[in-house]
């Protein structure tokens, strides 16, 4: 395979004029036609991956290039509020669930701006996306590299034709340090899984080095906001209350990879961890992540322990709410169930709910977004079928044992609406403001 | 209150350096007292960057095959390796960050490669006087069967591959039974070992002995420690947590608490010590303006009140007095920011020196200014998070 040598481009004098007189642009310095010329950012290639050793590591070389950039920009006003002056606390109980009062983030959040019933819908350029952000608020740019040597370059030119992913700041965010990760950011991908994106993601948690370095995943109908794939990211140095929730193995798949299933959990999950290497723990969860979206189930991934561990939470919440379904107390907060509310992370909106947060409250919130027992089950034998894994349940006599398929095609099942989320069956729009 | 070094010659090795540390706590002899104990055990200091080990007894050197002079200086995490149970690494590191005992089986491996499975039981140890966390004592406690953990919940004792021809299948109970040799090829269905009740007593007796020598030799050398916490910690020192966190930032800063009269140093990182030459505690306690000397600008001295009454980041080029052999002055671009705890208010404010020669570096690294950016932004995460602990 070619390798490409990193040379940062040289611009010619000619081109250099060129650009002197286009850089007025729309005016908005954004990462569209009108103002990308000449835009840089540092890229940071991460090394070829192998697994090494966790805990208090130095602060790794990523780590410092997230948190100076961020609080350079922090420094600069560019976010919405300042997340360290909003009170925050662990509740007490066996879990640890973290409140945060922010009263502010909601009413300055930009609003979700397409239906939340359908898990896959194609980009549209209209809509807010990522090309239309400052590049002040694009922090670098970040690829899996090839070498085993870290690779940085303070000021490498955005190049259309790399497709570069970028890291960038969550102007509203949730906790010091909230960055976006945008793979490809330039070919406009919807908000949909795929197996090099989330490979990039896992390597983005592994080369952080650093456990309290999480990145999450909502998709559309589970409380994604913009249709442009992104991942998020922060520091949080202490652990989720999913990370603690004790877990059963189910299966191991042939490249090693470990599925197990939480227990005593709220929303009923998947651990994926293991495989003999990170693109096999990848693709399987990118497997899972395939199957869930063409049946139209909305899910929230959390990607904790530096990549190796991966959670998989299908969810029902926006479905039930539709329905009228949710309890009044809960729907009062106003809180949606995303990745980080799932993971135990709670940002509140009204001091009343801070006040009075508790173990029960935040149970109660997490559980109206879980899949039942039944459909969990149901959703699992289409996962298992599509990674090509054959799992049998130990308590029922008489078990129907799944085949291995090694076509890992979705079999009929998936056109069940039993129980499900609701599928295009519905002809009117859904649009729904957040 | 100064920890006095044991008679710093210019030669002493690391290993010594920290061993010296640890034994300056106590009163002499405490070495001797605590290699006496038939266990295996360590005790580690958060106050030291990387909270290491700095004590190792002879069980431990024993069990996992290393000599003392490879141990003391390397953090716990050193005995880990890819089949340790993550979830057991991330209950030890919680408890260390919550400042509270935990036990709980975990796969250590010796220096030969060779996993095993042990009991660790880990607690806090505290000063009498300021409520801290002076060093973490862990105890390892080797399990000699082993409980296979299944959803059938069966608890026969099996033996491993390597001992089935001694055993013939019968069942053997060793009282001082080696820890079992597994490969790595069994490893595959070991997801837990449970230790045995009798273990566990073992691994409580174990810590309670080390404890006691070391209250008693703490409480020769008038600085009494204990297992539990028996005062609050006092208002100017930090939790072990925060420090452990704090310590894993490489370059020169100092946290100085502006709730406290004068505004003095509560936290200096070793890369400031180095940067200054002043030692530790002679730092601690004090207002920053021992860097100033009569020809640090005071128009520059007046700027950075400014900023701190007012609460906002600064950056200045300030001209400092160190205290290294040659007395030189050196020019710092220091930049000083407020940092807010959980409760969203201004807790300590940061301040990161930067040598002012030292602005140029190689292009393949962070520049200078988010280099110095950086350390406070890991500090700001570290400083939120501490005040989250659940006690």
């Amino acid at each position: 395979m070619l390798k490409i040598k990193r040379v940062p481009t040289v611009v010619s004098n000619y081109q250099k004029d060129e650009s002197a007189d286009e850089s007025v642009g729309c005016g908005r310095n954004c990462l569209g036609a009108c103002c990308i010329n000449g835009a840089r950012l540092p890229l940071y290639a991460c090394k070829k991956l192998d697994k090494s050793g966790a805990g208090e590591k130095p602060v790794a070389f990523l780590e410092s290039l997230v948190l100076g950039e961020w609080e350079d920009r922090f420094q600069r006003g560019l976010f919405r509020y300042d997340v360290t002056a909003c009170e925050t606390k662990v509740i007490p109980g066996k879990y640890g669930f973290v409140a945060q009062l922010n009263e502010g983030r909601h009413l300055k959040k930009r609003p979700t701006e397409f239906r939340v019933d359908k898990v896959l819908q194609s980009f549209d350029g209209n809509k807010f996306n990522f090309t239309k952000v400052g590049q002040e608020e694009l922090l670098f740019q970040f690829e899996a590299g090839e070498d085993g040597e870290v690779q940085f370059f303070p000021c490498m030119p955005l190049d259309a034709e790399n497709s570069p992913s970028v890291v960038a700041i969550n102007v509203s965010p949730i906790e010091y340090g909230h960055v976006l990760l945008i793979p490809r950011v330039l070919d406009c991908l919807p908000q949909r899984i795929d197996h090099k994106s989330l490979l990039l993601a896992l390597h983005m948690a592994a080369e952080a080095a650093n456990p309290y370095f999480r990145l999450g995943y909502n998709s559309l109908g589970a409380f994604a906001t913009i249709n442009h794939l992104h991942f998020q990211a922060y520091y949080l140095a202490m652990p989720f209350p999913l990370e603690k929730a004790p877990s059963k193995k189910m299966v191991t798949t042939a490249s090693g990879v470990k599925i197990s299933e939480l227990l005593s959990y709220p929303v009923r999950s998947l651990l994926f961890e293991g495989g003999s290497s990170m693109q096999d723990l990848s693709d399987t969860v990118s497997d899972a992540c395939v199957c869930l979206q063409n049946n139209n189930i909305p899910f929230n991934i959390l990607i904790a322990d530096c990549g190796r561990q991966i959670f998989l939470m299908p969810q029902c919440y926006a479905e039930k709410q539709a329905l009228g379904e949710v309890s009044p107390e809960v729907l009062e907060t106003q809180v949606n169930p995303a990745v980080w509310e799932i993971s135990g992370h709670m940002v509140l909106k009204r001091k009343e709910d801070y006040e009075g947060a508790s173990e029960e409250n935040a149970w109660r919130l997490l559980a109206e977004a879980s899949l039942s027992e039944e459909r969990f089950k149901e959703v699992n034998a289409l996962i298992f079928e599509a990674i090509g894994c054959s799992y049998q349940e130990e308590e029922l006599e008489g078990t129907v044992v799944e085949q291995d398929n090694p076509s890992g095609s979705v079999n009929q099942k998936s056109n069940r609406t039993h129980g499900g989320p609701i599928t295009n069956g519905t002809a009117s729009e859904c649009l729904v403001l957040q | 209150m100064s920890i006095t070094q044991s008679s710093a010659s210019l030669f002493t090795t690391a290993t010594e350096e920290k061993e010296g540390a640890f034994s300056a706590r106590y009163s002499l002899w405490i070495k001797e007292a605590l290699d006496e104990l038939p266990h295996s055990f360590t005790i580690t200091d958060p106050f030291i960057s990387g909270h290491p080990i700095v004590f190792a007894s002879p069980g431990f050197l024993k069990m996992t095959g290393y000599s003392r002079e490879e141990v003391i200086g390397r953090n716990g995490r050193a005995f880990q390796g890819p089949k340790t149970n993550r979830r057991s690494i991330m209950e030890i590191r919680e408890a260390i960050r919550e400042e509270r005992p935990v036990q709980v089986s975990i796969l250590n491996y010796r220096k030969s490669g060779s996993p095993f499975w042990m009991l660790f039981h880990m607690i806090p140890v505290f000063g009498n006087d300021d409520g801290r966390v002076i060093h973490f004592v862990a105890v390892q406690v080797p399990i000699s069967g082993r409980k296979m953990r299944n959803g059938s919940g069966c608890s026969e004792m099996v033996f491993g591959s390597c001992r089935r021809e001694v055993c013939l299948g019968s069942y053997v109970h060793q009282e001082r039974a080696l820890p079992v040799e597994c490969d790595e090829q069994e490893l595959e269905n070991w997801e837990h070992c449970e230790a045995s009740e009798s273990e566990k007593l073992k691994s409580v007796e174990a810590v309670g002995n080390v404890l006691s020598v070391l209250t008693r030799y703490s409480e020769f050398a008038g600085r009494l420690v204990c297992g539990k916490r028996s005062c609050l910690r006092v208002a100017d020192c930090l939790s072990s947590s925060l420090v452990i966190s704090l310590g894993r930032i490489k370059q020169s800063f100092v946290l100085t608490n502006p709730c406290l009269p004068d505004m003095p140093v509560v936290y200096a990182s070793d890369a400031f010590l180095t940067l200054t030459g002043y030692k530790r505690h002679e730092v601690l306690g004090q207002n920053c303006r021992f860097l100033s000397g009569v020809d640090t600008d005071s128009s520059v001295l007046y700027e950075m009140k400014e900023c701190i009454l007012k609460g906002k980041p600064c950056t200045v080029q300030i001209l400092n007095y160190s205290n290294r052999k040659d007395k030189s002055t050196f020019w710092n671009l220091l930049h000083i920011s407020p940092v807010r705890n959980a409760s969203g208010k201004t807790a300590y404010f940061v301040g990161v020196q930067m040598e002012a020669s030292c602005k140029d570096i190689e292009s393949k690294e962070l520049r200078p200014e988010t280099r110095q950016l950086s350390v406070v932004g890991a500090v700001r995460v570290a400083v939120r998070s501490s005040f989250m602990v659940t006690c």
